[in-house]
């Protein structure tokens, strides 16, 4: 058998000596999704991801080709590589699915999402919150004389460390879109 | 148009019941002859007999129901021919589209109710759609793994007139999953037949939904090989219960040898199988020792359980020439020494006769009848349904099946109810066969409306009920878990199931004493029309061997003896 260089899936020793099949390490993936743009096809995915027990972080969802009536799904998730490895073949079992592809596998990407945030604050926490607004260049798209609001696109962190620095300075809301992502080059 | 659709996909028998919102299909039906409809009593029992038609012919089974409760009452056999992979297109009248969504009279969300429970469904708003969907429907429904599909149709879309396209003009889908396996792997595959001391095959329903090729590319494989083959609940027929390789089925009522080899083998080779609970038992002490292949068309199905050393994604009759192709052309090589020592060990462990029993005294124990009905029913064209429970595992264990499609039974979602509308399925679609329904008094009465089919339809199923006038499974569980507090697992007030016969103007028979027992099942194959056989047998049998919940496939119960305390804490929270 060593002749085949296989990699053997489970333990070699008793029965009794426990050792779990599968690693469980957590990781977060970003799987992209092309999909017939077809009535319920969304209410699938997510009635796989709650189906089955899997976990959604972000998900976002348009469509993308007008005359190829496809949309494409963007999904954050999280779980074991076994787990990872089910969600991508059980969503390749749908039907309306076209593809799925595993950018956090398949090479550099970028992610991108975009998030509004509302702050309401005067005097010095609303110059404050401009000079911050101004070095994470999110822009401001309302303004009243006690609130901004203000559009930031950017990687999920960056739009994390955005918040946390704008709670204390009096953020009142916020929406955020998502992940988006695309592989890099060609 | 709908029917139209129908014949052009060869369908010539539809399970169904009408009602207000599939009132215009069933119109057309009555206004042509060649598709022939099954006016069934309950619309689960559409579904289970198109599934039974579908398991026997390997067609796929039509099913016509209602809005509403038509729908939700398909719930079950949906869910059930998912389980098991079986091909169903279901078709589903709704109220009509301007009224959607105001909560109408029998409005039911169908799309939203059936969509996890079917592999794919529609609904078609747009009657323009419709030809197109339903060629669709068909396709999804036989190609790759096959499952349930359904497709609601609102009624004003039925009344509507559209164009009509025929199969070969419908769009081609893009669903067309891969059925030829990587060659890479199946070489891969192939070197390791060649050095294995201990292979084993363990085969599923996968190889009898590839079709009868498949199973005779198998049988060649396995007997050119050497190689011993067992097999899941869902699988018998694949290979021959006679064939010189075959160790019976596996699993939690599976046979001892075959547990033992799944156990101790070192090369384990998976044919369109899915490693359920009911097979692999305790998961961390699943086969320890083996290399695994595993031959599945659909991918999910490899490493979903149990990891994976050799995975060949495609359908089984292509993936098995393949193999058989490569095998040869590598010289037919196997490690024949180790066979040899291999079936020496598959020998002492077959003497353990883990079925045995002794028939005596004058009650009928379970086993003996169903020895008995197959001693003398195994020589005819003969096909076998059952429902769910104790009788289910002995007519697996007790019965032989020579060939697939021969053998009907709900192995996934384990439904009561299933083997009689099935059995009527099976003999719409073999009218001159013999089917037997192995039933469970229990399980029979969920679904003892269909007797009206039966009747109706002068369709002669045989019905031959165990009964110990108990959910036996469930009493075995109690037994075993929960310190023999038989909780509700007790049939209080059963029917005369022989009046009961004769109220539906079809046969009763009651046998109780092991000495009628011959000519008793005798008078039922000799009737020529549906037949209820109250079969009389000891109330506390259990049901063995057993691999209790959480333990590994060489910790088997044998009998008695050996049932106390068998079952750990951990196991018990397991079904």
């Amino acid at each position: 058998m060593s002749a085949l260089n296989i990699e053997k899936g489970s333990t070699k020793h008793s029965a009794y000596n426990l050792r779990p099949q599968f690693s469980d390490v957590q990781e977060t993936h970003t799987l992209a999704v092309t999909v017939d743009n077809e009535p319920g096809v969304l209410a699938r995915v997510i009635g796989l991801f709650s189906g089955r027990g899997y976990n959604i972080d972000s998900l976002t969802v348009a469509e993308v080709d007008h005359t190829g009536h496809t949309s494409r799904i963007t999904i954050v998730t999280t779980g074991t590589p076994q787990v990872i490895e089910q969600i991508k073949a059980q969503l390749g079992r749908i039907v309306p699915v076209h593809d799925v592809h595993d950018l956090s596998v398949e090479g550099p990407s970028v992610e991108r999402e975009l998030a509004l945030f509302k702050v309401v604050c005067q005097g010095d926490k609303r110059v404050e919150a401009l000079r911050l607004a101004d070095i994470f260049r999110a822009n401001v798209v309302d303004s009243t004389l006690a609130s901004f609001v203000f559009e930031i696109t950017g990687t999920p962190d960056k739009i994390d460390a955005f918040a946390n620095l704008m709670r204390p300075l009096g953020l009142a809301e916020v929406a955020r879109t998502g992940v988006a992502a695309l592989s890099r080059g060609e | 148009m709908v029917v139209q659709a129908l014949m052009d996909q060869g369908v010539d028998v539809v399970f169904g019941y009408p009602g207000g919102a599939v009132l215009p299909i069933y119109d057309e039906i009555f206004q042509q002859n060649s598709i022939r409809h099954v006016l069934v009593r309950h619309e689960q029992g559409a579904v289970h007999a198109a599934e039974g038609y579908a398991r026997s012919t390997g067609k796929p089974g039509v099913v016509l129901v209602t809005s509403g409760p038509g729908a939700t009452n398909a719930v079950t056999g949906i869910t059930d021919a998912l389980m098991d992979s079986i091909p169903l297109v279901v078709l589903t009248g709704q109220v009509p589209t301007f009224m959607i969504g105001t909560d109408a009279f029998q409005e039911a969300d169908t799309v939203g109710i059936t969509r996890p429970c079917t592999k794919h469904n529609w609904l078609v708003k747009d009657t323009d759609a419709l030809a197109g969907t339903l060629h669709e429907a068909f396709h999804v429904a036989t190609s790759g793994r096959p499952g349930p599909v359904l497709i609601d149709i609102p009624k004003d879309v039925q009344f509507a007139t559209g164009t009509y396209i025929a199969p070969q003009k419908a769009r081609t889908s893009h669903y067309q999953p891969r059925v030829k396996g990587d060659m890479e792997a199946i070489t891969q595959l192939v070197a390791a037949i060649e050095t294995a001391k201990k292979p084993i095959f363990y085969t599923g329903g996968g190889v009898i939904n590839s079709g009868p090729a498949a199973a005779q590319l198998l049988r060649e494989l396995v007997d050119a090989t050497g190689a011993p083959i067992t097999s899941t609940l869902m699988g018998l027929g694949a290979y021959p219960a006679s064939g010189k390789a075959w160790m019976g089925m596996l699993g939690m009522h599976g046979l001892y040898e075959a547990n033992m080899a799944m156990h101790d083998c070192d090369l384990l080779i998976a044919i369109g199988a899915r490693f359920d609970d009911r097979i692999t038992g305790r998961l961390d002490a699943f086969s320890p020792d083996s290399i695994k292949a595993h031959i599945d068309i659909d991918p999910s199905s490899i490493n979903k359980v149990i990891k994976t050393d050799i995975p060949i994604v495609g359908d089984v009759g292509h993936v098995l020439e393949d193999i058989l192709k490569v095998w040869k052309a590598r010289g037919r090589k196997t490690d024949k020494a180790g066979l040899a020592e291999w079936w020496d060990r598959i020998e002492d462990w077959r003497k353990v006769d883990c079925l045995k029993f002794s028939q005596t005294g004058n009650v009928i124990r379970p086993q003996h009848a169903l020895s008995r009905l197959e001693a003398l029913t195994r020589e005819r064209d003969r096909y076998v349904c059952t429902e769910v429970g104790q009788h289910q595992m002995w007519a697996a264990q007790f019965m032989g099946f020579e060939a697939p499609n021969r053998w009907m039974t709900s192995g996934g979602l384990g439904t009561m109810g299933y083997g009689f509308p099935a059995s009527i399925g099976v003999q719409m679609a073999h009218p001159e066969a013999l089917v037997i329904n192995v039933a469970g008094e229990a399980s029979w009465l969920m679904n003892m409306q269909e007797l009206g089919t039966a009747a109706q339809y002068r369709l002669p199923v045989k019905q031959f009920i165990l009964n110990n006038e108990r959910l036996g499974m469930v009493r075995q569980w109690q037994e075993l878990l929960h310190g023999e507090r038989y909780s509700h697992s007790w049939s209080e007030s059963l029917p005369d199931f022989v009046k009961l016969a004769e109220a539906f103007g079809a046969k009763g028979i009651k046998c109780s004493d092991p000495a009628d027992l011959d000519d008793a099942i005798m008078e039922m194959l000799d009737h020529d029309g549906p037949v209820v056989f109250d079969c009389l047998v000891e109330k506390h049998e259990n049901c063995f061997p057993m691999i209790p919940s959480g333990e590994p496939h060489n910790n088997m119960l044998l009998g008695e003896a050996s049932t106390h305390d068998a079952i750990r804490e951990g196991g018990a929270v397991l079904v």
